[in-house]
């Protein structure tokens, strides 16, 4: 299994991605600068990292959105290749459109950086069948413009098909106003798109994968991966 | 070519939450000015451009507002256009 980490101008949890991917999975990730035209051979996951791309000028992930490389990651998408966009990330998959909605400022208009919790609402991604349908993970989220919106239409479909992944709960896993820490509607935290290979989420996963980091919820999205291509013989 | 300057004015559309803009408008009822309501932050962009006519500076403005200026699935923007005197 091969992943690349996608590395923008403002980039700032690639690193941690590429540490989370590294301890849990065992296979050395590549970084993928953003300027290459490119993408390396055999590559099985593209992962967006979390930061400031392009110091989140006009919207976050507008101006990413054109970078170079991205040319590739759809291309990279609609062959079906596994591509995960985490805050930042997820902010770029919507501007791109390989995710449908977008990401408006918190409703509480603070940045918001702590530990929450989210329910796994959707075990049967390639992304998430290391947890257990209705599992609480808890994961820390640290964004300003982390509102997930949708029209009333995609949001019916998203509910519909099983696309909301991952929701804002309370400890126990009831969904609660109290729980959405930035107003999304649906308390969405993470979708995936129609065809199952593209996820996107705002907590971050990456940063709950070492017990020096106080959680390590976030292991499963990796355990989740190498689960997949061990069997399909990748 | 005739020169041209763009306005776009974008604004987040209406059914659409806009905190900066209540949190504006807390702050201006907190000042005294109570009658104020339906604050509403959007951004201004300027430039300029060279275009055979008018319209067609209309046709590009609304393309570049459509492709990256404003996010159509949470914005709307309107776009005026000026001549630059040579």
């Amino acid at each position: 299994m091969k992943v690349g980490i996608v590395v923008f101008p403002g980039s700032n949890c690639d690193r941690d991605a590429f540490y989370a991917v590294q301890q849990i999975t065992g296979r050395e990730p590549c970084f993928l600068w953003h300027k290459e035209t490119e993408l390396p051979p055999a590559l099985d996951c593209i992962i967006l990292p979390g930061g400031f791309s392009y110091g989140d000028y006009l919207r976050s992930g507008a101006i990413a959105r054109f970078s170079p490389i991205m040319g590739e990651v759809v291309r990279f998408a609609e062959r079906g290749g596994f591509v995960i966009g985490i805050c930042n990330g997820f902010q770029i998959l919507t501007e791109a459109q390989l995710l449908p909605g977008a990401l408006l400022r918190n409703a509480q208009q603070r940045f918001v950086c702590r530990h929450v919790h989210i329910r796994v609402d959707n075990a049967d991604t390639p992304f998430t069948t290391a947890y257990q349908h209705g599992q609480v993970l808890r994961i820390p989220i640290a964004h300003g413009e982390g509102r997930y919106y949708a029209l009333p239409d995609v949001l019916a479909d998203l509910e519909a098909n099983g696309h909301i992944v991952f929701r804002y709960c309370a400890p126990d896993g009831t969904i609660t106003d109290e729980s959405n820490p930035n107003g999304s509607v649906a308390n969405i935290a993470g979708i995936i798109n129609r065809r199952g290979n593209v996820l996107g989420l705002m907590p971050h996963p990456e940063r709950a994968c070492d017990p020096i980091l106080g959680s390590v919820d976030g292991q499963g999205v990796f355990k989740s991966l190498l689960h997949y291509f061990a069997n399909v013989g990748v | 070519m005739p020169r041209y300057r763009a306005t776009v004015t974008i604004t987040l559309r209406p059914a659409i939450l806009d905190v900066q803009g209540k949190t504006v408008e807390q702050a201006l009822h907190a000042l005294g000015f109570t009658t104020v309501e339906h604050v509403r932050i959007g951004k201004h962009i300027t430039f300029e451009l060279e275009a055979a006519d008018r319209s067609i500076a209309t046709e590009q403005c609304n393309a570049m507002s459509n492709q990256l200026l404003a996010n159509p699935i949470i914005e709307d923007y309107r776009v005026t256009i000026e001549d630059v005197e040579p």
